[in-house]
């Protein structure tokens, strides 16, 4: 077996930093591509302004979509307690999620090949894929906070107290549901401002004017997630933390605390900078939409990153946590990969991350050129 | 087995949707190829035929491309959803390939395809070029790790059970890279994909042959999916036998059943060219035999024997005592996890603990199964021989057939004969077959496989998520419901955009409707 350079410790705070980045990675890059899915319905008056929308998003959404494959993925592999328990817990709200995803290419590809009503639905089924994902994904990160009802057995099986149903409409509820809103105003919020920089004409007007208000209703519902938190029965390791043993999350002490997913923002609180630059650069973008709207698109991917992080930072050690069974809650600690796969997955990214921003920079950097109805009529036979 | 019990309904669900999937995949894997060689030859020679006919297979290659992607994301998830035993159970080796198949692979054909149906404007030459040989280099990437995925199911080298994580967890990587069967699974399913590619191209272009229409397009598209086809039907075949080879080493039980060789032959055994298996008598009601020749494939030798299915039945017996020793220890590990007694027992015998999962996958509890039960379970090491039987038999002659007609295609190609004949009926009424062919090819691999997830490691009865069978049924349903409706969309779209062919280069607006 080859030598490990690297505590165990320190590799599952690594992946569970690439985890953060890899989530950053869909909402930032992914993201934008949903949110404009979700707008091209509701801001296209005319076909070839639907045109223009989902042509800015036609040459790169393929490569942001491997965000979210890859993501899986690796919480695949260096997290496999974390995606057995998850994705078996979501069920419903997991299939969903896959419909609406099969919809995107489908629609995308589909959709200037039918005429009038039957290519109005295709946009309507577009704007499914790009609401139901962030939705989702938000009440799932909702339900980390509040817990979902699972526990393992000897064979560390994970079994879920709810049935059929019941299941689906625990997750559905009011802290989660919070969630979920500012998730779909961010993803709103950022693909309008990714319209903006892409687009000239009447469909940067109307994105401009969608942008302070979704990011004023992302900042509203952050805020009031904020507080809620703090109000929140929060879970806690009571037991020694041993951090660099054997993954196994059924041997801990973990109690539930009001207002514990502060503890670290209260024990460290240059942490509260997290939250802080996320809403600034939600500000910063609102101010800069008209007049540097490159710049505003990376403001605005820096308020996703920021949300996404405020949240992890809140949660850890807790990855996922069981209000059946608050001792067998999935933590950095003991829900990981084994050492030898986490090196070598560190290896793996450290080689192939930079490769993949290098391509996909060339990517972008070829279909820069912001477009609009003229181009769309004259390249009519090339695009969607 | 109860039809509507958890395990089968994901059984169920994951069978269609991963041969759903794989319809669009084989040809993904091969059209990309020959799309670097339309558009290779357009960069060479400067002949505006050359693009139209990478604008024409390229809008096609689009249209199969985004059911592809769509597709694999539901495998992927799938994994946790309806088999969370199985991702916690073998995560730690099982995720790794999948991960890197998405940083290596797909984030490579994936940036890449955006730029070769929008960037034809955007870009010089030889740039469009490249971007299409690295989508083509990012598809057959990903098919190499999700087959290093796949072998290690078949043939789960580079692990080993650790009884406090309740896991098998990785003990190299460069072994589960260098997994023979992964090897030769990955050659023989590009392979496939390249015959799948090729005879799509070869069938619609003897459509425009016959009809005399483009024939300056598909003349030249017959003749380059000729020589291709030929060169991925010869691999296949051949490379084939080398998975027939690398079956005898690591799973003696599929090539048993995949040829109902019930009793061990004197070596070199014989090969049942038909045969009537009869599970319950575990023997052949009918049968014609060719000497020796199996013998040869499985074992490459005039002397080594071939243990038929009984035999290897009756051998497991010991796999058996193993597992349940082993069972023991680990459930003396859950109270008393320093136990050195166990500890002990459990290194010398943990390789066989699945054994002691197939156990109690079938209802009886390890530590106190007796002799009859053991018996009984034994035989359910044995998978449906019939069914694989023919299977392989038909993906064989499918084989064999397709290199026929690829070398009628490549004749006629080489002597400039252009006159429709037979080839070109056959080429096109033999479009579907290479999927019918692969599909058979995955339905032996997996089904033949069982009882095991993970051979030898992980039954498939233990390897599902706690789910109740309600909430499968609906999610089945909805994806039959789902993607049939998409198949319908999809293959109408196919024929009309196939029909509508290439357009004359001053009037490309026709392709629109």
């Amino acid at each position: 077996m080859m030598p490990i350079p690297v505590d165990y410790e320190i590799l599952r705070i690594i992946w569970w930093a690439l985890l953060g980045v890899l989530l950053i990675g869909i909402a930032v890059m992914d993201g934008f591509d949903m949110g404009v899915a979700f707008l091209n319905p509701l801001l296209g008056k005319t076909d070839e302004e639907n045109r223009v929308m989902i042509n800015t998003i036609a040459p790169v959404w393929d490569g942001n979509q491997v965000w979210l494959i890859t993501g899986g993925g690796a919480i695949f592999a260096a997290w496999p307690l974390v995606y057995a328990t998850a994705f078996s817990g979501f069920y419903i709200a997991m299939f969903l999620v896959l419909v609406s995803l099969i919809l995107r290419p489908v629609s995308l590809e589909y959709r200037n090949k039918f005429e009038g009503g039957a290519r109005k639905a295709w946009d309507w089924a577009l704007f499914m894929s790009g609401l139901v994902p962030p939705l989702v994904f938000g009440v799932a990160f909702g339900n980390l906070f509040v817990g979902t009802p699972f526990e393992f057995d000897m064979m560390k099986v994970p079994h879920y107290r709810d049935g059929f149903l019941m299941g689906f409409l625990h997750l559905l509820n009011p802290f989660s549901l919070l969630c979920g809103l500012v998730s779909v105003a961010m993803h709103a919020a950022h693909g309008a401002i990714f319209l903006n920089a892409k687009t000239t004409g009447p469909v940067k007007q109307k994105a401009q004017k969608v942008v302070p208000i979704a990011y004023g209703i992302w900042l509203l519902l952050f805020v009031i997630g904020g507080y809620w938190v703090s109000q929140l029965n929060g879970y806690s390791i009571t037991s020694a933390a041993a951090v660099d043993v054997v993954s196994n999350p059924t041997i801990k002490q973990v109690a539930l605390v009001k207002g514990v997913w502060l503890k670290n923002y209260l024990s460290n609180p240059i942490l509260f900078a997290i939250p802080a630059l996320g809403i600034i650069s939600a500000l910063a973008t609102i101010a800069l939409a008209k007049i540097r709207p490159v710049t505003a698109f990376v403001t605005s991917g820096l308020t996703v990153a920021m949300t996404i992080t405020t949240a992890g930072v809140s949660l850890f050690p807790f990855l996922m946590t069981s209000k059946l069974n608050p001792n067998h809650s999935l933590t950095v600690w003991d829900a990981s990969s084994s050492p030898l796969t986490l090196w070598v997955m560190t290896i793996v990214a450290v080689i192939f991350v930079p490769i993949v921003i290098s391509y996909t920079g060339w990517a972008y950097a070829i279909v820069r050129e912001a477009i609009n109805e003229k181009y769309i009529r004259d390249n009519s036979h090339e695009l969607y | 087995m109860d039809m509507l019990d958890p395990v089968t309904l994901s059984r169920l669900q994951f069978a269609a949707t991963a041969l759903y999937h794989f319809l669009f995949v084989p040809l993904t894997l091969g059209l990309c190829w020959l799309l670097v060689v339309f558009e290779t030859t357009y960069v060479m020679t400067g002949k505006e035929v050359w693009k139209t006919a990478s604008k024409f297979w390229g809008k096609l290659f689009a249209i199969n491309f985004a059911m592809g992607v769509a597709t694999g994301i539901t495998m992927e998830f799938q994994f946790g959803t309806n088999w969370a035993y199985y991702s916690h159970y073998v995560g730690d080796i099982f995720g790794a390939p999948l991960a890197i198949e998405g940083l290596m692979a797909f984030f490579l054909e994936s940036a890449m395809v955006g730029l070769v149906l929008f960037g034809w404007n955007k870009m010089s030459k030889l740039q469009h070029l490249s971007a299409t040989f690295f989508m083509a280099l990012g598809t057959n990437l990903s098919a190499v790790w999700i087959l290093i995925a796949n072998g290690w199911m078949q043939n789960p080298v580079a692990a080993s059970f650790n009884p406090e994580s309740v896991r098998m967890e990785m003990t190299s990587f460069a072994q589960l890279v260098f997994n023979p069967v992964a090897q030769a699974k990955f050659v023989h399913t590009v392979s496939a994909g390249y015959v799948t590619g090729s005879l799509f191209v070869l069938g619609i272009a003897s459509y425009f042959i016959i009809k005399g229409k483009h024939l300056e397009v598909m003349r030249r598209s017959f003749a380059v999916a000729a020589a291709f086809g030929l060169a991925g039907s010869l691999s296949a075949v051949v490379l084939g036998d080398e998975s027939g080879y690398n079956l005898n080493e690591h799973q003696q039980m599929k090539m048993a059943v995949i040829e109902s060789m019930w009793e061990t032959e004197k070596a070199p055994a014989g090969f049942n060219l038909i045969a009537l298996p009869n599970q319950a008598a575990q023997k052949n009601d009918f049968e014609i035999k060719i000497p020796a020749v199996l013998g040869l494939i499985g074992t490459r030798s005039f002397d080594k024997q071939m243990p038929g299915i009984k035999q290897i039945v009756a051998d497991s017996e010991i796999k058996f005592q193993n597992g349940i020793k082993a069972y023991a220890a680990f459930e003396t590990l859950q109270n008393d996890r320093t136990n050195a007694d166990a500890l002990a027992i459990m290194k010398l015998y943990s390789k066989d603990l699945g054994y002691g999962l197939l156990l109690k996958a079938n209802g009886v509890e390890p530590t106190a199964a007796t002799p009859e039960q053991i018996k009984a379970v034994s035989l359910k090491l044995v998978p449906n021989v019939a069914p694989l039987f023919w299977s392989f038999r038909a993906m064989v002659g499918l084989g064999f057939w397709f290199i026929i007609m690829f070398a009628s295609a490549f004749i006629m190609a080489a002597k400039r004969n252009y006159s429709p004949s037979w080839v070109h009926k056959a080429a096109l009424y033999s479009i579907p077959l290479p999927w019918l062919a692969a599909e058979l090819g995955w339905f032996i691999a997996e089904y033949g496989r069982q009882p095991w997830a993970v051979e030898g490691v992980l039954p498939t009865g233990l390897a599902s998520s706690a789910i109740s069978s309600p909430l499968v049924l609906t999610s089945l349903a909805g994806f039959v419901l789902f993607y049939s409706t998409l198949l319908v969309v999809d293959l109408k779209l196919l024929f009309k955009y196939a029909r509508l062919g290439p357009p004359n280069l001053d009037s490309q607006a026709t392709v629109k409707n």
